[in-house]
């Protein structure tokens, strides 16, 4: 049993990916950037010095602090705190966790969606092809945020007094559904590929239900580029909720996320008050480029034509 | 046809007039909320008040030291306890041109007592309007009414004529978000013309030059833009595209001040900022509380009082920019009692103990409605409250919205609790009584008691001093309502607001405690 776990772990360590990934040095600072603000968010309950979503424990009279450093900072705050006086350092930790939350949910929902629409396009052809992809173009013609606002705006007229409970499905929804278009159209492209091989003929020749085909032997081999397309898709989904948060429309305002906060700090722009709108657009900056390489590199890896 | 040709003519005469060197000046300023309407009648909110006032006179006026001084009317006598005749200003004209006549203002005076006007109030005592002449109206009350001059400087004039052709004879139903005519269009007699209305994008008047009076002033433009955003605000005015914030952020008050461009005047508004909390209903509409509506205990509000450190919301959120009160009504209006102005020590224990006698040891759920566009702070310091009541256990959501919409969900008493400030008008607490406190009852009484606070005894007072005309005892009876109001914890009080209006160093205002920015004293050097 050991020896097979081992042996299974020596062929992913000799796989041309992880051999790629060995070789690729900003492809392994990129994944340790990631893994700690996964692990951060992970563990923010345990690993923050404050919970800045219990209210209880925020206190007026610790508001505005500068970082730690500055003279009148509180090494309790260690990134100084915002106007409400919560913990900078905290919010960082609980606020990458709902844009990762609300990044991974809308890339699972859109690659779900825009694999199986895309996947049927690509198959059946013909008119559906035609009526998926037409609706597909139509979408690209808007940009995502305005798709993305759109169906907030609408998700909340639609449930009104309830959004602050539903405001994490609302964004995922939203921001997963402005996004759909790219998966279905690489999809589409590799499947119109497959489907005319000799192994899918075959497998029709057997009788096999068309969706069992599309499952079984042509999804798994559309789904390399898809995973690059997912991975990128992750660091834009955090951004669009960024914004969404930052024009007021995500998250309630006392469980700030990443976006939320840089709004807050927005205001202090000129009054001196630096600290509460720039550690979170680091912070936000860094995750995203660490997913942004780490797509990159999966990209190369995974291009036949670049080995 | 004609119509377009006298367009035409206007706004040539308009474009020369802007064209005359050394004479047109553009008066360009901004705050953090958009006009709700430009239906004078439909909202009852100070800065609404302000904008229409532009476009809209009213029979009185105030001066710079608030005294009433003739408008529309040019004197008026007693002629007996129940009944004022007003003298009209001949020869004046509304906008569109027609001339302004006695019929004008009795149409005026139903259309606010009508039933969905939100002013009624500023009519209190006044029953009817009759038509003496052209140039002659009577006032017809039910009693003396001793503040009717005050309250008559926010009775606007609208034209009937207009009003009919357009279809508004009736006010905009503000709480069903009605469209009418009246709500981007305006004709009133006043020194500026609605030129355009872009809401929450750009609002642009023009001087009228065909206005009865003599500006004191010299803007012959004026350019609102709603700037929601701090940072904008501060960005606008320090560049120079604005002229006037009426609400620069506390954060950049040392900013501005230190800059040399431009300049900030500062005093205390005549405003209180509180909390009201829904006491009628037998059960909340937005919390966990079922069969029973906490608020109806005394000791919960007193506890969530209790719970406010007021003094850290001063100097944290508002940077010393606030005075802590307990009293309805600040120092500047008549009626102000010391006496009153008391509030519970900040205590988190004791505040605890009261919930706990309540019934509610582990506190309850609620929804805070608060505006975030509307006083100043007012979302971050609902956001602040949040956190003060979680220290005695209530879980306090909170549900900040733009203050268009705001208005509109908590004057139909769709919440639980909720912020809201009152700014006294006829510098009388009268006002603020009748508004605030009195029974709601659909003829102007509590019609922002959006909390429907109700209690017999303070009906009573409140009914007496409409018409006491003995000035000690009517001033008795004011103080005996305050204080039962403070008693009461009919509202939980927050502060007063001290207003600092920033400008460029170009720009003479008067600043006013009312905050309104009246236009016709304005100079743009």
């Amino acid at each position: 049993m050991a020896g097979r776990l081992a042996d299974a772990l020596r062929d992913s360590w000799d796989s041309d990916l992880a051999w790629s990934f060995r070789h690729s040095p900003y492809a392994m600072v990129a994944a340790i950037v990631f893994a700690a603000c996964v692990g951060t968010a992970v563990l923010a309950p345990w690993v923050a010095p404050h919970n800045p979503f219990d209210l209880a424990q925020l206190d007026l009279s610790n508001s505005l602090k500068p970082p730690m450093w500055i003279a009148g900072g509180d090494p309790s705050y260690p990134l100084g705190t915002d106007d409400q006086g919560r913990d900078i350092l905290s919010t960082i930790f609980f606020g990458a966790r709902i844009s990762l939350e609300v990044g991974i949910a809308a890339v699972l929902f859109s690659m779900g969606l825009g694999v199986a629409l895309g996947l049927l396009a690509g198959y059946v052809g013909g008119k559906t092809d035609a009526f998926i992809m037409r609706v597909a173009d139509v979408q690209l013609s808007f940009p995502a945020i305005l798709i993305a606002l759109l169906i907030d705006g609408v998700a909340r007229a639609v449930f009104p007094g309830a959004h602050d409970s539903m405001a994490f499905w609302v964004l995922v929804l939203s921001i997963g559904v402005s996004g759909w278009v790219q998966y279905a159209r690489t999809v589409r492209g590799s499947t119109m590929v497959e489907k005319n091989k000799e192994y899918v003929q075959a497998a029709r020749l057997f009788g096999i239900h068309p969706l069992a085909i599309m499952a079984r032997h042509v999804l798994p081999n559309v789904l390399g580029p898809v995973l690059v397309i997912a991975t990128i898709h992750i660091a834009t989904a955090i951004i669009t909720e960024a914004t969404l948060s930052f024009l007021g429309v995500g998250v309630p305002a006392t469980e700030p996320s990443l976006g939320t906060l840089i709004r807050i700090g927005n205001d202090f722009m000129f009054s001196g008050e630096w600290w509460v709108t720039l550690f979170p657009g680091l912070a936000l900056v860094i995750m995203v480029l660490a997913i942004n390489l780490l797509g990159d590199w999966l990209r190369d890896a995974l291009n036949p034509r670049l080995r | 046809m004609r119509k377009g040709v006298s367009l035409c003519i206007s706004a040539l005469l308009a474009a020369m007039l802007v064209a005359a060197p050394g004479y047109a000046k553009t008066f360009r300023w901004a705050s953090q909320g958009d006009i709700l309407t430009f239906d004078p009648y439909a909202q009852n909110e100070s800065f609404n008040n302000t904008f229409n006032a532009y476009v809209y006179e009213s029979l009185v006026q105030y001066d710079k030291k608030f005294n009433v001084v003739p408008q529309l009317a040019v004197k008026w006598e007693q002629l007996g306890p129940t009944q004022w005749r007003f003298h009209l200003r001949p020869n004046v004209k509304f906008q569109e041109g027609e001339p302004f006549t006695a019929d004008d203002v009795v149409f005026s005076v139903h259309r606010q007592l009508s039933k969905r006007s939100m002013t009624k109030a500023y009519l209190v005592g006044v029953v009817d309007a009759k038509k003496v002449d052209d140039l002659t109206v009577d006032l017809i009350t039910d009693g003396p009414v001793p503040v009717l001059l005050r309250q008559l400087t926010d009775v606007r004039i609208m034209s009937k004529s207009w009003c009919e052709k357009h279809n508004v004879v009736d006010v905009q139903d503000y709480v069903a978000k009605e469209e009418t005519y009246a709500v981007s269009h305006a004709d009133g007699t006043g020194p500026y013309i609605l030129k355009s209305r872009e809401p929450d994008v750009k609002t642009v008047l023009e001087a009228n030059p065909h206005w009865w009076g003599k500006l004191e002033g010299n803007v012959t433009e004026i350019v609102y833009t709603p700037i929601k955003s701090a940072a904008t605000r501060t960005a606008a005015l320090l560049s120079g595209e604005i002229d006037f914030v009426l609400d620069p952020p506390l954060q950049d008050l040392p900013k501005l001040k230190s800059d040399p461009n431009i300049k900030v005047i500062e005093g205390t508004e005549s405003r209180t900022v509180f909390i009201g909390m829904d006491q009628k209903r037998d059960e909340l509409l937005y919390s966990n509380v079922k069969g029973k509506n906490p608020f109806k205990d005394l000791r919960v509000r007193q506890a969530m009082y209790e719970a406010i450190d007021i003094e850290a919301i001063k100097r944290t959120l508002m940077r010393g920019l606030s005075i802590p009160t307990g009293e309805l009504v600040t120092p500047q209006v008549y009626g102000y009692d010391v006496a009153a102005n008391t509030r519970p020590p900040f205590s988190v224990a004791k505040a605890k103990v009261l919930l706990k006698q309540a019934g509610y040891p582990n506190g309850f759920e609620v929804t805070l409605d608060c505006p975030n566009d509307r006083y100043i702070n007012d979302a971050l310091i609902c956001q602040a409250l949040t956190s003060m009541w979680a220290k005695i256990g209530l879980k306090v959501k909170l549900d900040a919205m733009p203050k268009a919409q705001y208005f509109a969900k908590i004057n139909k008493l769709d919440t639980s609790l909720y912020m809201l400030g009152w700014a006294v008008a006829t510098f009388d607490a009268q006002d603020a009584l009748i508004n605030l406190v009195h029974t709601r009852d659909g003829k102007g009484d509590g019609e922002y008691n959006d909390g429907s606070y109700s209690n017999p005894k303070m009906d009573d007072l409140i009914d007496r001093m409409k018409v006491e005309s003995d000035v000690p005892k009517r001033l008795a009876l004011i103080h005996q309502a305050l204080m039962l109001h403070t008693q009461d914890v009919a509202h939980i009080m927050l502060h007063q607001q001290i207003i600092p209006w920033a400008m460029r160093k170009n720009i003479v205002v008067t600043h006013s405690a009312d905050n309104r920015l009246r236009m016709q004293w304005v100079h743009v050097n």
